[in-house]
């Protein structure tokens, strides 16, 4: 199966990513129903990739977002509970209300946050590793971006500084093929987006974004390599996002069909379990099992994120200043 | 007799002083040591116009050289501070915000509320500001009224060697993001500084100069020239009383308030352009708060309402001097 994931690793990576979704499918039902406020990005599709890295992470290491991000979340370890009732705007969300789909951040598990701001989080995540450098721990920050913020300056910013300081950070370039409705092989002039880490003097490396083994690997090698001293890397990840840029993006830019395709050939839970269930050591009634539980997970999440209550008008005031 | 020593020297000892007290202060900027990687000496310059001289080899590795690259170093002090430490990242001339507003202001300023109060971000962002120096227009502006519209920014604005040391002092020790605004002019400016360290809590006012007949609110080095007209006027019998805020947020009212209240006249000096200004601002909370107290519509003393210009016979001209301060105070005092 895999030279460094055991069976428990294996349903675990499973079910976060089964987790995932599972949050993404039923936000994207309940979205319809007019009930979620704002808008909300989905990342049904791209689970390999989040969960393929994070699996290496501890809570001491940080990730910053995007604001497709509720899939980093989960995979860091945020509890889907709070996250779904932030997105439902209410007082026991995980940042009571005030943030939304899009600043989702719990710091104790070292997530740094969704972000609003397109490479927002370069310069984020190049000072948390700054920290753990200074400090001397070994622990890595990694930046999750897409296609669209490969172009962003910040990010051309925070890979130079992470060179230059050679610090402990990840820059993975989620190009799912479409900033809002750009298509990246408009946007992005070279082959690539991994093609531009030697001239930031990083290795850049191009993985399969449906294959959840390949980003694991890829993802490993890059992290263990931070952690040793050996400085950033630019991993790009080729994947799909099944939904639009945001729910309600009715998606006519795209090819007919061209998301049913994928869901039905490349879809990564797809991959993952026919993989993983190939020799017999994990069944596909224990995966079964798995799903159930998810689904349960996520629809008490609905219930009682529906059920729970909205901020109080008090709430507007606070959390602004330490002090003030 | 206290020792004196100039403004400048009085930031430098203030962030000696907090990164002897706490390894969790480092700071960051352009040339902040100088020299890095070149062949010649380290520490070549220590900041631009010297201000960090001599940290870089009392603190090893907490002194760090950044490419020029202001939205990656402001917001790796940004995420540094989350994770831990106490940044001081340097901007160099405030007027390069532009490059890196977001870090500062979606960013560092609303982690805490959009984040449900779960995070802290005490990192501090020094800058120089303000005109005096023939830097013209991209080197020269008075920004601190931007600073101060964001939620979750504290901006400090010191107006003499002292309160440099005390307010960098209290920006360091802050949980909150800091914006430092050091005048450039005001960099060779001397007073007495006690050698301790000492910290100025935000949001307290400093009454630099006592008075009945008219309340003059000045920033930064307009405090200087306040109490400069305000000097001259008490030849004339006028007597003001000059009120540096010293933080621009937190703003403490109630001493601008109570001044008005006494003496029903108020003169605001602000080096920044006039529109949504502290002056604009301070004007309209004392309108709305103290109206019955006023004698005499607020007079205003600003820049006009064009960038900084380059000669000096233009700059000098852009610059509210002591003379308009007198000119205003007369004006209000004068009003029936």
């Amino acid at each position: 199966m895999s030279e460094t994931l055991n069976r428990e690793s294996l349903l675990k990576a499973y079910r976060i990513m089964r987790t995932i979704r599972e949050f993404e499918e039923r936000v994207h039902t309940d979205f319809a129903t007019g009930e979620i406020p704002g808008f909300v990005h989905l990342y049904a599709g791209e689970e390999a990739s989040a969960t393929g890295v994070c699996m290496h992470l501890t809570g001491d290491d940080y990730i910053a977002s995007t604001h497709r991000g509720h899939g980093h979340c989960i995979a860091k370890g945020v509890d889907p509970v709070g996250m779904m009732a932030e997105i439902w705007g209410k007082a026991t969300g995980t940042c009571k209300g005030k943030g939304g789909s899009m600043h989702i951040a719990d710091l104790s598990v070292g997530m740094l946050g969704a972000n609003g701001i397109v490479g927002g989080g370069g310069p984020l995540i190049c000072g948390t590793a700054l920290a753990a450098k200074i400090r001397g721990t070994q622990d890595v920050g990694v930046c999750f971006f897409g296609d669209g913020a490969s172009n962003q300056g910040t990010i051309f910013e925070a890979m130079n500084l992470a060179a230059v300081w050679k610090l402990p950070a990840i820059f993975v370039a989620e190009n799912n093929g479409y900033a809002e409705a750009t298509s990246s092989k408009y946007s992005v002039p070279c082959e690539n987006i991994a093609d531009r880490a030697p001239a930031f003097g990083m290795p850049g490396v191009i993985v399969d974004g449906f294959d959840f083994f390949a980003v694991h690997k890829a993802a490993g090698e890059a992290i263990r390599r931070a952690r040793e001293g050996g400085g950033p890397t630019l991993l790009e990840v080729k994947l799909s996002r099944y939904y639009g840029h945001f729910e309600g993006d009715q998606q006519t830019y795209r090819a007919p069909g061209e998301v049913q395709k994928l869901r039905e050939t490349k879809d990564c839970l797809l991959q993952f379990r026919r993989r993983i269930t190939a020799d017999g050591e994990i069944t596909n009634e224990q995966l079964d099992a798995i799903d159930r539980e998810v689904k349960t997970l996520i629809d008490d999440s609905v219930v009682r994120a529906k059920a729970d209550p909205k901020p109080a008008p008090a709430d507007l005031l606070t959390d602004v200043y330490v002090s003030y | 007799m206290a020792r004196k020593i100039t403004y400048q020297q009085a930031i430098n000892e203030a962030l000696d002083q907090e990164m002897a007290r706490d390894p969790r202060v480092i700071i960051m900027g352009e040339d902040n040591a100088g020299g890095a990687g070149a062949p010649g000496e380290e520490d070549a310059w220590g900041g631009v116009l010297g201000v960090t001289k001599g940290l870089f080899h009392k603190y090893p590795g907490r002194v760090l050289d950044t490419p020029i690259s202001e939205s990656g170093y402001v917001g790796a002090a940004v995420g540094a501070a989350c994770n831990g430490l106490r940044p001081v990242a340097e901007l160099m001339f405030v007027d390069f915000i532009g490059v890196c507003f977001d870090q500062i202001y979606n960013q560092a300023a609303k982690f805490r509320y959009m984040f449900g109060g779960k995070a802290e971000t005490p990192v501090v962002i020094r800058a120089m500001y303000g005109a005096g120096f023939r830097a013209a227009a991209q080197h020269s502006q008075c920004l601190y009224n931007m600073f101060t519209h964001i939620p979750g920014l504290k901006v400090v604005v010191p107006s003499n060697p002292y309160d440099a040391k005390g307010l960098l002092i209290q920006s360091i020790r802050d949980n909150d993001p800091v914006i430092f605004l050091e005048h450039k002019v005001l960099y060779t400016m001397e007073g007495e500084v006690p050698e301790e360290s000492y910290a100025i809590p935000f949001g307290e006012a400093n009454v630099a100069r006592e008075g009945d007949d008219v309340t003059i609110v000045a920033f930064g080095r307009m405090v200087n020239q306040a109490l400069t007209a305000a000097a001259a006027l008490q030849n004339q019998g006028i007597h003001c009383e000059v009120i540096d805020p010293r933080t621009t947020s937190p703003l403490d009212e109630d001493t601008i308030l109570e001044s008005v209240e006494k003496t029903g006249r108020l003169v605001i000096v602000d080096e920044s352009t006039p529109r949504c200004s502290m002056a604009s601002d301070i004007a309209g909370i004392v309108a709305q708060k103290a109206f019955g107290a006023l004698k005499a519509p607020i007079e205003q003393v600003t820049a006009p309402h064009v960038p900084v210009p380059f000669s000096d016979a233009l700059e000098d001209l852009y610059v509210p001097s002591p003379a308009r301060i007198e000119a205003a105070v007369t004006r209000v005092k004068e009003y029936r």
